[in-house]
């Protein structure tokens, strides 16, 4: 099947740009930019640079044998955690700040919900010297307490967003209305594969880089290509898909993504989009959304601050609709045991946000020859305060 | 409803090309059932159009007081549904063009279709849907604004291209709403040399449709500036904070228009 996005911005009934006229000259500019920067040979050795040297890439594809004997099939993890800044994040990033250094802008802003695309921003914006405002709901600063420290050493200004639920929806909205307000100087460096076209392929397309590595790596581990699955969870979908953007053409390829289902599906605490999400618009694009019949968009609730986004990005809304991936969710609880366990039979303290898709494993059947790619898109340091309160370990 | 020959956006600029006043504000604030007690305010004190928002969990082209509006006319229980049903009926008894403004989201769920109808029905004469893209409209919903009577009308900023206005003028009817400056609704107040030199690089454009001059337009001066630059100005915020003050709500709107049309 073809996963492209069309001249539009539409990933089949999914994207576009509903964007108010106030943000029309930026969007244009990157839509009509980002292409040709892209492809430009410097822009491409800059970012590969950066990606070996400064991020750290590539991330090894690593045989978890212990998981494995668990789940009964080959489970690998692709280990976004061992990135710089501890997350798949930096790789949008990075590319993000060379777009913006080519467009000619002098300022960063950014929405965070774990904190770990704002740190990643932050980071990026140090790098290269440039002014870097990052918008985050105040509840998350409160749960995510040591990443605001890590924003702000690294010398970002982060301003709590107050309006809403105060968690990424909101800091969404206020990074939007800063750019509103600020429409010369400034770009936007949007943290998932959201937002108005062409945020949400620009985005996949510099994530894109993790199923590059995972074709390679697993060919020589495995002497193929393809693994039957690859698993990866999703707030707004920028690591999933990451992960999954060299396979969409690879019909006999799974891919499996995760939501939060937080205290469950039928709790009316979760942030399971496809589950309890219609077609609607937020942020610039047409996509699955959680909202009332009036449409007014829901509060969704996950213990991930990652994940806690009513809605996903349109190519997932695409992938959903039409059943090239298969769609699970996990609950909190389901989370914090898988990352539990992970931590226990391989040493290794996934993000929350990871811990979703680790809780899958245990909702699919395999047979003992299946391999199994699992995106293990960033680690737990900055979820300790998370596990410490949750406790059953 | 009877069928009109021209709509009533239209009626207005025909008979009036200066000093325009158009009055946003959101339904159901500040309680559920002013909207109606509002229009007929608005339309005793001399406002020439107005213009009622539509409220959304989301308006990320607005300021703080339009926001807080929305969050407590959603929070008294407004909906799209309610809005049109307060307005039934109403066309009895007010005369202003109404021009209903918001995101795109509530629409789609209602039905764009169905949407349409109802503001017909009732008597709505145009749509300012911010978010809504061009090709959007000119490809799914412009027969439809066409067939129940209802005008589009499109944003321009001062970033906005000579080549974009000029594609928005040849596409848009009832008039252009000019955004003063780079901003949200309510974050600027004054205009600034750099407005003015914006304001005079469109009058020069001679566009086709009128045009109102909003955002920051917040009292006589700001008003007065906006019209020596277009046909009138629209108050949102400004007007926000007026009907939000102690008092007796009509009271509040006689006065606050009273002062700015001087
Ligand atoms: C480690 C980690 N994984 C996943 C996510 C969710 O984002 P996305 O769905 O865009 O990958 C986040 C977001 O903060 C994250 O920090």
């Amino acid at each position: 099947m073809k996963v492209k996005v069309d001249e539009r911005g539409y990933y089949g009934n999914f994207g576009g740009a509903y964007i108010p006229e106030m943000l029309y000259p930026n969007v244009e500019e990157l839509r009509d930019n980002y292409e040709r920067i892209m492809q430009a040979e410097d822009f491409q050795e800059e970012f590969q640079s950066l990606l070996k040297d400064f991020v750290g890439r590539p991330t090894p594809l690593y045989f978890a044998k212990r998981l494995s004997q668990k789940y009964g099939a080959k489970v690998y993890l692709k280990r976004e955690d061992l990135c710089h800044t501890g997350a798949h994040k930096v790789n949008n990033t990075i590319g993000q700040i060379l777009m913006a250094q080519r467009l000619g802008k002098k300022k960063i802003i950014a929405e965070t919900g774990a904190g770990q695309h704002g740190v990643a921003t932050a980071t990026v914006c140090a790098l290269m010297g440039v002014e870097c405002i990052v918008y985050m709901g105040a509840v998350d600063m409160e749960r995510q307490k040591p990443n605001v420290e890590r924003m702000r050493i690294l010398g970002a200004e982060v301003r709590a967003a107050e309006s809403g639920s105060k968690t990424l929806k909101d800091a969404t909205n206020e990074a939007m209305r800063h750019w509103i307000n600020n429409p010369t100087d400034t770009h936007y460096i949007i943290g998932s594969v959201v937002g108005p076209h062409p945020y949400p392929e620009m985005v996949a397309r510099f994530q894109s880089v993790i199923s590059e590595e995972i074709r390679k790596q697993l060919l020589s581990h495995e002497g193929t290509e393809k693994p039957d699955y690859v698993v990866a969870c999703v707030g707004g979908g920028s690591n999933a898909a990451g992960a999954f953007y060299h396979y969409y053409d690879d019909e006999d390829v799974q891919l499996v993504a995760v939501e939060a289902a937080g205290l469950g599906n039928d709790s009316g605490e979760s942030a399971a989009t496809t589950v309890l999400g219609k077609p609607g618009v937020l942020h610039g694009s047409k996509t699955l959304l959680m909202q009332t019949a009036d449409g007014q968009v829901v509060e969704p609730y996950s213990i991930s601050a990652g994940l806690d986004y009513p809605g996903i990005g349109p190519v997932h809304a695409h992938l959903f609709e039409t059943g090239r991936a298969q769609f699970y969710s996990a609950t909190d609880e389901e989370a914090m045991q898988a990352g539990i366990e992970l931590s226990r039979l391989e040493g290794i303290i996934p993000a929350i946000e990871t811990a979703h898709a680790l809780a899958a494993l245990n909702q699919m059947t395999f047979k003992a020859e299946d391999v199994v790619v699992l995106n293990l898109s960033g680690r737990g340091d900055k979820d300790l305060e998370t596990y410490i309160k949750w406790g059953k370990y | 409803m009877t069928k009109r020959d021209m709509n009533r956006i239209e009626e207005l600029f025909n008979r009036k090309s200066q000093r325009v006043l158009n009055v946003y504000f959101t339904a159901g604030y500040p309680t559920l059932n002013d909207t109606v007690g509002i229009m007929e305010s608005l339309e005793a004190t001399g406002a020439d159009l107005i213009e009622i928002g539509i409220p959304f969990s989301d308006p990320i082209a607005d300021g703080p007081t339009i926001q807080e509006s929305n969050g407590i006319a959603l929070d008294n229980g407004m909906t799209l549904k309610l809005l049109l049903e307060q307005l039934e009926g109403v066309r009895h008894k007010f005369g202003l063009p109404i021009i209903l403004m918001g995101y795109i989201n509530p629409i789609v769920q209602y039905g764009i279709e169905a949407f349409c109808q109802k503001c017909q029905e009732v008597g709505v004469d145009g749509l300012i849907l911010p978010d809504l893209p061009m090709f959007e409209y000119l490809e799914v919903y412009k027969p439809l604004f066409e067939k129940h009577g209802l005008l589009n009308i499109f944003l321009i900023t001062p970033q906005t291209s000579e080549s974009r206005i000029r594609e928005i003028d040849q596409n848009s009817n009832g008039f252009i709403y000019m955004v003063s400056s780079a901003s949200t609704t309510g974050a600027k107040t004054g205009i600034s040399q750099d407005q003015e030199a914006y304001f005079s690089r469109i009058k020069e454009m001679n566009l086709k449709n009128p045009t109102l001059i909003g955002f920051g337009i917040s009292n006589k001066e700001t008003f007065d500036k906006a019209c020596e630059n277009a046909n009138g100005a629209i108050i949102g915020s400004a007007f926000i904070k007026a009907i939000s003050q102690e008092g007796v709500i009509a009271n509040n709107i006689n006065e606050f228009i009273q002062s700015i049309k001087g």
